[in-house]
């Protein structure tokens, strides 16, 4: 069997995938990845058919080595990754051979880095996903020496990919829909709120995420609001005014008011903000959002897009024999398919 | 259900493929008996393109297919439903399962059953009956996957939170607040006021299915003494002697 061994795990690892959707009326939240935009840059560079499982690391990755020779995608947040003391480059496949040490240190900028075998990860599934969701004890955080099952890497010689990222790195201007609760607030707290720059504070996981700032956003109708549905991106008020952003593995129901939900292609932004990042609202009315809305298949195509091969100088490659130079020839409408279920 | 309660359903955006149903802001009984007649509808019956329908307690969450309907269409539809339940509220669906859990009821069990019957002028006897003496309903579940708000119980049982958090209860708490039961999947804190304790776990991962309660779930508790709630804690399957009948 493929393996990938945590050698030693430096940050925090976990496997996630596209999580569990669907299960609201059970009071289960879709999990995940936190930075979905890696999992679907990782698609698009190993070629793959639809998103598959990675190894998301918070904050560092740590020390790994395979059974078999597999291709790996590096994408999320950049990360220094040497493989037996070369230099890795970021966001870009490489191949790992049995033997070798994959070493991938802490985030140079963002949060959330993945590894991603090309073979997939066949750990079990649970509801349809094999994403850790530490909240609710599924899964765990994956520890030095514990072992990884993949499906085998049937192109492990293909060529070399690298991919230009979305940028997401490093905070910025974060788009928000209005929700059900947006008019709650008043027009002068909206206004406020649109006219601040947040700072991420260093309260954050995979439940949500903490921002700073010395104004605070309340609402009169705080107190007797019934609880109601919330999901990742609700940018949710707690008692204090302070905003908290909800993420991958929130709760369900919740009573705070929320002022509005940032849209999905934008939520990586917010996953990504390390501690003291600053962040800024701009609302979009609901056709805004709703035209800007893509389709995860139209996420990975356009991905495929920002992907090319790794030109390198043959005269600096000291097993240019040992590649195939010709590789990665498909029909192309592998992606047409692809969605995150 | 009073009849001057009066409800004005919107329709809410909640993201780029949901839309929310409300029909109050505060927790008022007529929006409560709405949302679960409306969620109960959808369920049966759900528009064409929807592919998640979430019911919280005055509010329904219905998640679409973009490529199958559009978010004008589906609030149209849905709308329409909803104001026809505003305007002629219906009695509370049928349920389509009754759970009856056994649970044993004051003393270390339910530590402030004596507290809330005096405050409600009854005997801790006839506290009991009320809860047992009819079906009550899974209204919502979140907070923890499974974990069910149960409902609504009589007015009297209108109990604010306590003030002071009650450090921990274990799991199969059952606690009540504002005319509504929780019963817990784990130990947790709560503010709310424990009256018994069940051996039936919200919750279990490795078992088919996970979270065995649905929306719309008929709750029967019925009283057992202490002694048998542990042993049904034994059984492995985690429903600790709770009975699945299907009504409909």
């Amino acid at each position: 069997m493929t393996q990938l061994r945590i050698e030693r795990a430096d940050g925090l690892l976990t496997i996630q995938d596209c999580g569990r959707p669907g299960h609201l009326a059970q009071g289960l939240s879709r999990g995940g990845a936190m930075d979905r935009c890696a999992l679907f840059e990782a698609t698009a560079l190993l070629g793959l058919p639809a998103p598959a499982p990675a190894i998301e690391m918070a904050a560092a990755g740590g020390s790994f080595s395979v059974t078999q020779p597999m291709r790996v995608a590096l994408t999320g947040a950049p990360m220094l990754a040497t493989l037996d003391d070369a230099p890795l480059r970021w966001h870009a496949t490489h191949v790992i051979m049995p033997g070798q040490r994959l070493r991938i240190g802490g985030a140079q900028s963002g949060i959330y880095g993945y590894l991603t075998p090309a073979g997939g990860i066949t750990s079990p599934e649970w509801l349809g996903s094999r994403a850790t969701h530490l909240t609710i004890g599924i899964g765990s955080l994956l520890q030095s020496g514990q072992s990884v099952p993949c499906g085998p890497d049937d192109a492990a010689d293909a060529a070399p990919r690298v991919i230009d990222p979305l940028p997401r790195f490093n905070g910025g201007t974060v788009r928000i829909a209005k929700g059900a609760q947006t008019d709650l607030f008043g027009a002068d707290t909206l206004e406020r709120f649109l006219g601040t720059d947040f700072i991420r504070a260093a309260r954050g996981n995979r439940q949500g995420v903490q921002l700073d700032a010395q104004d605070r956003f309340s609402t009169e109708h705080a107190a007797g609001l019934a609880s109601d549905v919330i999901g990742p991106g609700d940018v949710q008020m707690t008692g204090d005014g302070i905003p908290y952003v909800l993420m991958a593995e929130c709760q369900t129901i919740g009573g705070y008011p929320r002022i509005g939900c940032v849209i999905p292609a934008d939520l990586p932004i917010i996953a990504q903000a390390a501690p003291g990042t600053t962040l800024r609202f701009q609302m979009l009315s609901t056709t805004q959002s709703d035209d800007i809305y893509r389709s995860d298949a139209s996420l990975i195509a356009d991905a495929a897009a920002r992907c090319r091969n790794l030109i390198r100088d043959p005269s600096t490659i000291p097993d240019l024999l040992s590649y195939q130079l010709i590789g990665g020839v498909t029909a192309g409408t592998e992606l047409e398919e692809s969605q995150c279920a | 259900m009073s009849s001057d309660d009066s409800l004005s359903p919107g329709i809410f955006p909640a993201g780029p493929d949901a839309l929310l149903v409300r029909f109050a802001l505060t927790p008022c009984p007529a929006a409560m008996d709405a949302a679960q007649v409306l969620a109960a509808r959808l369920d049966r019956d759900p528009p064409a393109g929807v592919t998640e329908i979430a019911p919280a307690l005055v509010s329904v969450l219905l998640r679409f297919d973009r490529a199958r309907t559009s978010r004008s269409a589906l609030a149209d539809t849905v709308l329409d439903q909803a104001r026809a339940i505003a305007a002629q509220p219906p009695a509370p669906p049928a349920a389509v399962r009754r759970w009856t859990i056994p649970a044993a009821f004051g003393g270390e069990n339910g530590p402030h059953l004596d507290d809330i019957a005096n405050k409600l002028s009854i005997t801790p006897k006839a506290a009991i009956a009320r809860i047992c003496g009819d079906d009550l309903r899974v209204l919502s579940i979140g907070f923890a996957p499974g974990q069910p708000y149960i409902g609504l119980l009589p007015e009297e049982w209108d109990l604010p939170r306590l003030t002071d958090m009650t450090p921990s209860v274990p799991a199969g708490a059952v606690v009540v607040a504002v005319r509504q039961i929780v019963m817990f999947g784990g130990a947790s804190a709560t503010g709310w006021r424990q009256i018994a304790r069940s051996a039936f776990r919200t919750f279990l991962p490795d078992r088919s299915p996970p979270m065995p309660l649905r929306p719309g779930d008929a709750i029967r508790y019925v009283a057992a003494p202490e002694s048998e709630i542990d042993m049904l804690a034994r059984n492995s399957d985690g429903l600790g002697g709770a009975k699945l009948e299907v009504l409909a």
